[in-house]
């Protein structure tokens, strides 16, 4: 019932929203509902519910690995929201928070899928209820970043429906009896045409990692990204992107109880080193501090993707990085997002010194960077080192040399962009655009808190978060 | 039912795919793709002898949407940003026609390699799928133009609906779920339409569109 609830609370906020006729007043939906969301899946969390094994959603323990950092993410993001809005005061925010209400309530669906048809329903909602996320600066930019974001997004889905298909003809060759349960799937095991699910497997990782943002499906991103508020890309970069991870995860366990696990973990540890050599190449030339923050994150699906390639210590890992990564993220595109608005321009040709513009974002964003390229002691370093520590007890020495490679690069082009905007002298036409942006308590302690929260993870991660992880392993790799 | 019939109608299917190829004229390729859509969804019903209310309606969702909604949309979305014809394709017209036909030939040929239920064995639906599928990338890629590339996108998902008729008997939910895809082609006109608007206006408050009332 309660995992119901987390469905249902954020759509009735999103309707609510809708309906609410003050501009001015309707933010305050957002932490609101956030509240009510964070406050039950921490119960759940602490207290999970038995799960029937053909239940379509239910809170099962891959749910309870994800869903909480998701959840708190989306909270925080939600408090910097009510400020940003008001800042925004002059646009209409109606279609805004009813969209990113509606994301919540279908990011928490998707997460609880266990059935193939309602994995891919809930997926395909939250991409289109998270368009007008996008197009909400309302510039011909931004524009052209959600056409795109809709026509790969858009075809990527339709892959994932066509692979979800070929697994169901799979298990009717098989003598399946109609069951598209992951769980009924699984139970089929040997059962299952390899052709047909050789043939889904290759669709539902082109299609779930064109959601993800893997290389070479990631074009979307930097446009996306780039012309979005902070807010959206910190939930779409933490949120949208967990939902087609875990996506992935629930497939591959199908794939290898049908025995082609060993080729399942092939691709991915392949498509995810693909996607961090060119995520580390486009860092080193991008001169735009928001598009850089898209090609990280597509770097860190990368080092998600090789994770779950590499075996249930992998898999571990990865869901750790899955935290650690979000909250890490989520604190840089906040951040990101109070020195755009303070700078008038996303490029670093035109932005300079902004430690004397924006000293507290600045600093928040520099910390952020040292961060997310695994700087100790915050949670991104120990996830990676769990990775490599797979990664090497698994005997992947070359894939292992490649990861710290494409590491070092991205740390060379994000500090590059990153001291390129903060240091230096500040340019005087940054300042001529109106209203000097004021570092309110609002926009600052939002990402300090999930930077706080990143540098909690690494230190003082409670016993219970990694048997949530432990968890979801089990459940992923309970059919030999 | 007869396979037969149904071999017909995906036989048509294919041909429209290579005329939807070739046709510079944006209205031609919208009828090409509805005519394509309402072919679809009258298969469902000719497979069963008697189709129970699940086949019938995913049947007339199909034809109401692809038959009727989207190509009046498209239309509509045509005429509000004044574009009828596709002049500068990335990928010329005859060079797609010829890639959509080797694409069909190596579909049919691709297909006696995968293993089919003996019930499917003699029917058209997967290499008609896999030529409409492929048909649908050729368009998203090839053509510049929005609505073409929303054309493309709906054809595309013609073919993969095709391949679900493979599945309505026994998973039902997976083939009506595709009809959601309908949704995004949806939001894809609404983008067009928006868009027209407030390059226009340079605003997405349809109020200021009354001051051309007065």
């Amino acid at each position: 019932m309660k995992s119901l609830l987390l469905i249902l609370v954020p759509l009735v906020a999103a309707a609510l929203a809708a309906a609410w006729p003050c501009n001015r007043t309707r933010p305050i939906f957002l932490p609101a509902a956030g509240l009510i969301h964070t406050g039950l899946v921490l119960w759940l969390f602490v207290d999970p519910p038995a799960v029937a094994a053909d239940a379509w959603l239910a809170f099962d323990p891959l749910a309870r690995a994800v869903l909480p950092v998701v959840s708190v993410l989306f909270l925080i993001c939600a408090w910097y929201g009510v400020t940003y809005l008001r800042i925004r005061g002059e646009r209409t925010n109606r279609i805004f928070i009813a969209s990113l209400l509606a994301v919540l309530g279908l990011l928490s669906a998707g997460h609880q899928a266990r059935h193939v048809g309602i994995l891919w329903i809930f997926t395909e909602a939250v991409t289109l209820a998270a368009v007008p996320l996008l197009h909400f600066n309302g510039t011909p930019r931004a524009f052209e970043a959600t056409w795109k974001y809709l026509l790969v997004g858009g075809t990527g889905i339709a892959l994932s429906l066509l692979g979800s298909l070929c697994l169901g003809y799979a298990s009717l060759y098989g003598g399946g009896d109609g069951q598209l349960t992951f769980v009924a799937l699984m139970g089929q095991g040997a059962g299952l045409s390899r052709p047909w699910v050789l043939i889904a497997w290759v669709l539902l990782l082109v299609g779930y990692g064109t959601k993800m943002g893997l290389a070479p499906m990631h074009t979307w991103k930097p446009e996306a990204y780039g012309e979005a508020p902070g807010i959206v890309g910190a939930i779409l970069a933490g949120g949208v992107t967990s939902v087609a991870f875990t996506a992935i995860l629930r497939v591959r366990a199908v794939v290898a109880a049908a025995g082609e696990g060993r080729t399942a973990d092939h691709t991915l540890l392949a498509i995810g080193l693909f996607s961090m050599l060119v995520a580390a190449l486009f860092l080193l030339g991008t001169r735009d501090f928001k598009r850089m923050l898209a090609y990280s994150s597509v770097e860190h699906m990368g080092i998600l993707t090789i994770g779950a390639s590499l075996g249930p210590a992998g898999v571990a890992a990865a869901l750790f990085h899955v935290w650690s990564n979000g909250l890490t993220k989520g604190a840089l595109f906040l951040s990101a997002g109070n020195i755009r608005r303070a700078a008038g321009s996303p490029s670093m040709d035109d932005v300079r010194g902004m430690s004397a513009l924006t000293p507290q974002s600045a600093a928040i964003f520099v910390t952020g960077m040292f961060a997310v390229t695994a700087c100790p002691p915050f949670g991104p370093f120990f996830s990676e080192l769990k990775v490599l520590r797979a990664a090497l007890e698994t005997g992947h020495g070359v894939a292992t040399a490649v990861f710290l490679g494409c590491l070092l690069l991205a740390f060379f082009g994000l500090t590059r962009v990153v001291f390129g905007i903060v240091d230096g002298r500040p340019r005087t036409a940054a300042k001529a655009g109106g209203r000097r942006f004021v570092e309110s308590a609002g926009v600052i302690l939002p990402p300090l808190v999930l930077l706080g929260l990143s540098l909690w993870l690494g230190l003082f991660a409670p016993r219970m978060v990694s048997d949530a992880w432990a968890g979801a392993v089990t459940q992923l790799y309970s059919n030999p | 039912m007869n396979n037969a019939n149904l071999n017909l109608l995906i036989g048509l299917a294919m041909g429209l795919n290579l005329l939807a190829l070739g046709t510079s004229r944006l209205p031609a390729l919208i009828r090409a793709m509805s005519v394509q859509g309402v072919i679809l969804g009258v298969m469902p019903i000719l497979m069963e002898g008697h189709p129970d209310w699940r086949v019938v309606l995913v049947a007339l969702a199909t034809i109401g949407g692809k038959g009727v909604l989207i190509p009046g949309l498209l239309r509509r979305a045509m005429r509000t940003v004044q574009i009828d014809r596709e002049l500068q394709p990335l990928l010329g017209f005859v060079p797609s026609i010829l890639l959509g036909a080797a694409g069909t030939i190596a579909a049919l040929a691709l297909t006696h390699l995968l293993p089919l239920l003996p019930e499917h064995a003699g029917t058209l639906l997967v290499p008609g799928a896999l030529a409409t599928v492929l048909t649908g990338f050729i368009l998203l890629i090839g053509r510049t133009k929005a609505i073409s590339q929303v054309c493309g996108y709906l054809i595309l998902e013609n073919g993969i609906y095709l391949f679900g008729l493979l599945l309505i008997k026994a998973m039902p939910l997976l083939v009506e779920a595709g009809v959601l895809l309908d949704l995004t082609v949806g939001v894809f006109i609404l983008g067009i339409i928006v868009d027209r608007i407030q390059r226009a206006f340079d605003s997405l408050d349809t109020r200021k569109l009354t001051a051309l009332h007065e």
